[in-house]
């Protein structure tokens, strides 16, 4: 006998006899099946008692009602909020993704402090009590050394209570430097403030116009307060309300509206102009409001005895519609059959602000579009424009002020605004960098960012680099790693947008008074402050009369204190508000010393000078012209895309990491490109290489570009996705207002 | 000359050697299968501490619905929460040192006992306490045993490659069962579920047969 292969085998085969006698491979298959169907590394949705939490958005200037779902203590869905004035029961996809910004592995987790170069990306953390003392250091030497006016603060609102806060810090210290980021709430301000005389904000009754004539405003493509207008816009389908979109990019709004005018960019003003004069020449206008409630529209002999022209020869001299043909591209028929049809509306509604409104605009064509709502008499109206005071329950002590608080409050302000060189404007943000980098020293040494991310959402991305990286302290209060805390030396992280509470006046546009109430759904995750504490904080630590204008404890207690009796009402509900809220009717509306809408208000007056469109930056040695455009898949504000609403985005917008351009086919052929490919882009501005992407909506010899992309920080997700459309384009004055009103920039491009 | 034929033949004389060697390997791979696999497989953990089920089920007035009820939303809230238990157990009680444990670890420091549940069954599963419960009149006996009667808490065994209990496989490797509570497969679930002809549709999805448990 001898062991051979033989028995080895017969090993081999008892042993398979015997294992599959067993429960072994039958259990371990079920197991393995198990285990591949349930991923142990996939996250589950937590089990537990389900409960809600009404708060509303501070993600964007929107400010929608939402209704968190949780379960337990962790919040797992977002859905709007019903009977929320507005947005009722609906929210957008941000906000719906809004959670994996809660729950971002990569929100700021502790106050941070620089310790490498500035952008180099190392931080080191600290304690509360070391960033506070540290900040407050760095403002007490500016005070002490005489340059408290130096000291700015950049938020993306001036309502509700943080903005006042920061406003009471400012004054307290004795800056006058408080800037809201631009957009064309600017623009609209600044037309009311010059035609009705009154400190007011642009709302519209959008939901019971019954023709809507849109300058190019993104009406579903995040305008205004963005859910609101998505759902104006689907009353207007239902009731047959014509919506005419000018502009010169098939966007979304433009695909769904009744009748596109791709309009050549920029002449947006003199179409208005050209509307004007066949409504005034067919006599179309509303007699009672123009003869009994305007000044300005006849001709006129000032208190001098100097004669004015008024703007009915003003536009009836310069703006036939054969002119407004030449110059916008839309046909001399078209614009007269259009003013015809906007006239014989009862209640049309004219508006402007391109895209999401994130650039002011020419101040002329928010007047002309303007005028032509005078015109047909639809101001202040059932679906028309109204102009609604801005929100006043803030009514604290006046901030207390020591010598040095004086005298820097006299400094004018670093930008410009209110100067006698742009007296009607409040804050012009865009003409910082280019002020502080022509300056020997910075005006501006000091800097708090708060709810804004200016080194991303300003034009001329480099210049405002190359401005942060002259002033010598910037503090940032963002909870994420934003390109503006790049640069910044000390971040104070404030709570996540479901941590806190904060109250959330006037959503943009919204016609009736609103204050909702964002309130805290989890508790904090991270060792975060709100930005209320943090500046009380501040505040106390400065001491003096710094200290004394914050009599309150804590941000909690300013706010309670400020909503008063208001506050268990808004607590129970969520939002203050008043659905019956008419504006003033045309005898009490306009403030003007003959309290009447001036069509062309006194120091204003264009006289016999033609309105010129604003001429953007290069020569003719571009061929082509660049527009930005929005898209509701891009948040293009201080709060980036999260990952979720990122994987919405298009391949025709972003391909890769590459952003495409739109261009059109007869472009492209024109100057030898073709279909997805790439190419170098230039602007007087910068260069980027970047993939084609031939569209036949988008008119010949302009290219566009979305807005939202390019980041370099918020999270790996969104950083390095394609190009930030503002390395591209720089501002550009707008001679009257001081406002950015860039519509684009001339640009080449070439096959890479 | 030498042919084929002529060789020494000795196959046959290894055939009882190949016979053993085939009992060899059959013995020890069921051994290997029922004895060593099973221990392999499983993990055994401990309870964060004991607890004793019919120690609470004397003082409570309404069974097991007094711990583990059915919110007013209808869904159930199985294993209770730290809140349910802190009412009575601020201070500790009694002298076991599990008592120690649960309120000086857990119920001081206001954190949730990570109690491993036997029960739970993977994700893919949807369950309804109250269909069973509420609708169907079953008992909690008829899946979970006699738990309410027990004094002490099992070893809980960890399946090393799923991570669910051992206690939805069952005890018996071979998957026989004694009695209703003893598995928890899917099996189990549709034995009951064709005896008693359940052919209710998924709420969600408005079908039958599988829909009804996997969405
Ligand atoms: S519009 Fe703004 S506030 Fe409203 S749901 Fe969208 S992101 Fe949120």
């Amino acid at each position: 006998m001898k062991i051979d292969r033989r028995s080895f085998l017969s090993l081999g085969v008892g042993a398979g006899a015997g294992i599959a006698l067993s429960p072994l491979p039958w259990k371990l298959t079920d197991d393995s099946s198990i285990w591949t169907q349930m991923w142990p590394w996939t996250p589950v949705p937590r089990d537990g008692a389900v409960n809600y939490v009404n708060t509303a958005s501070t993600i964007c200037s929107g400010g929608c009602g939402l209704s968190v779902r949780k379960i337990d203590d962790r919040a797992v869905k977002v859905e709007g909020l019903k009977g929320y004035p507005g947005s009722n029961g609906n929210a957008c996809i941000h906000c719906m993704a809004g959670i994996q910004m809660l729950y971002s592995p990569n929100a700021v987790k502790s106050p941070m402090k620089r310790t490498g170069k500035r952008g180099e990306g190392k931080w080191q953390p600290i304690s509360w009590d070391e960033a506070i003392s540290e900040t407050a250091k760095k403002l007490g030497e500016l005070r002490e050394s005489g340059k408290a006016s130096t000291l700015a603060c950049i938020l993306n609102s001036d309502y509700g209570t943080i903005p006042a806060l920061f406003k009471q810090f400012l004054n307290a210290f004795g800056s006058p430097n408080f800037m809201r980021t631009p957009s064309y709430q600017d623009a609209y301000e600044m037309t009311l403030a010059l035609m009705h005389q009154t400190d007011s904000m642009a709302v519209f009754d959008a939901e019971n116009a019954d023709f809507v004539l849109s300058f190019g405003s993104g009406i579903i493509d995040g305008w205004g307060s963005s859910v609101r207008m998505f759902k104006a816009n689907s009353s207007w389908k239902e009731k047959n309300v014509k919506l005419v979109q000018i502009e010169p990019r098939l966007s979304n709004t433009a695909a769904k509206s009744d009748q596109w005018l791709p309009v050549n960019p920029g002449t947006e003003l003199i179409l208005a102009l050209g509307i004007a004069h066949v409504i005034i020449t067919e006599s179309l206008y509303n007699k009672d409001f123009v003869e009994k409630y305007a000044e300005g529209f006849e001709d006129w002999t000032d208190n001098e005895g100097n004669k004015q022209k008024g703007f009915k020869n003003f536009v009836l001299e310069g703006y036939s519609p054969s002119y407004a043909a030449r110059v916008t591209g839309i046909e001399a028929n078209t614009i007269v059959k259009l003013a015809k049809d906007f006239a014989g509306a009862s209640a049309p509604l004219a508006l402007c602000g391109r895209g999401q409104g994130t650039t002011p605009g020419s101040i002329h064509e928010f007047m002309a579009v303007h005028a032509l709502n005078a015109l047909v008499g639809n101001i202040n109206k059932k679906g028309g424009i109204w102009a609604m005071p801005k929100p006043d329950y803030i009514k604290w002590e006046q901030a207390k002020l020591d010598d040095t608080a004086r005298e820097g409050l006299k400094v004018p302000r670093a930008d410009g605004a209110g100067t006698e060189k742009f007296p009607h404007a409040k804050y012009l943000l865009t003409r910082l960098p280019e002020v502080i980098n022509s300056a020997k020293e910075s005006p501006i040494q000091a800097l708090f960012v708060s709810g804004a991310n200016p080194a991303y959402t300003l034009p001329d991305t480099k210049a405002v680099a190359k401005a942060f990286a002259s002033i010598p302290f910037i503090v940032s209060f963002t909870s994420h790693m934003d390109e503006t805390a790049e640069m910044a030396d000390i971040i104070l992280p404030n709570h996540g947008h479901f941590e806190r509470y904060e109250d959330i006046p006037a959503p943009p546009g919204y016609n009736k008074p609103v204050v909702g109430l964002a309130r805290p759904v989890i508790s904090p995750q991270h060792n975060t402050r709100h930005v209320g504490d943090t500046l009380i904080a501040i505040a106390g630590k400065l001491g003096g009369t710094i200290a004394e204008s914050f009599p309150w404890k804590s941000y909690e207690e300013c706010l309670e204190k400020t909503m008063g009796e208001n506050w268990t009402s808004i607590q129970e509900s969520g939002v203050i508000t008043n659905p019956d809220y008419e504006a003033p009717g045309w005898d009490t509306a306009f403030e003007t010393s003959s309290k009447k809408f001036a069509f062309i208000p006194g120091n204003h007056n264009p006289g016999n000078n033609s309105l010129q469109i604003p001429v953007i930056e290069g020569n003719d040695n571009y061929r082509l012209t660049l527009i930005p455009y929005d898209s509701m898949r891009l948040a293009a504000g201080p709060v980036g895309n999260t990952p979720f609403v990122t994987k919405t985005v298009s391949e025709k917008v972003l391909k890769g990491n590459d952003i495409c351009i739109e261009i059109n086919p007869k472009t492209a052929e024109k100057y030898g490109l073709k279909q997805g490919q790439y190419a170098i882009l230039t602007t007087p501005k910068g260069k980027a290489k970047v993939k084609t992407e031939l569209s036949p909506g988008i008119m010949p010899d302009i290219i566009a570009m979305p807005r939202g992309l390019g980041h370099t920080g918020i999270d790996e997700y969104l950083a390095g996705k394609g190009i930030n459309i503002n390395e591209l384009i720089g501002p550009v004055e707008d001679p009257a207002s001081g406002l950015d009103a860039a519509w684009g920039i001339k640009a080449d491009l070439v096959k890479a | 000359m030498s042919t084929l034929d002529d060789k020494p033949k000795e196959v046959s004389d290894s055939g009882g050697f190949a016979i053993l060697f085939f009992i060899v390997g059959l013995v020890a791979s069921l051994v290997v299968g029922w004895v060593v696999f099973p221990k392999l497989l499983y993990s055994q953990k401990k309870q964060p501490f004991d607890f004793n089920h019919q120690l609470h089920n004397e003082l409570v007035d309404d069974g097991c619905q007094s711990c583990h009820f059915f919110r007013e939303d209808g869904s159930y809230a199985g294993v209770p929460k730290l809140e349910q238990c802190s009412g009575c157990h601020e201070e500790v009680q009694g002298e076991t040192e599990d008592e120690a444990v649960f309120v000086n670890e857990y119920v001081a420091n206001n954190r949730e006992v990570p109690w491993l549940i036997y029960s739970r069954q993977p994700d893919c599963v949807f369950f309804s306490h109250a269909a069973h419960v509420k609708a169907g009149q079953m008992d909690c006996k008829t899946c979970h045993g006699d738990i309410g009667t027990s004094t002490t808490l099992k070893v809980y065994e960890e399946n090393r490659i799923t991570g669910y209990s051992r206690d939805i496989w069952g005890k018996n490797i071979a998957g026989f069962k004694k009695n209703t509570w003893d598995r928890m497969k899917m099996d189990d679930c549709s034995e009951c579920h064709v005896k008693l002809g359940v052919n209710q549709t998924s709420v969600q999805t408005q079908k039958g047969a599988c829909f009804v448990c996997h969405k």
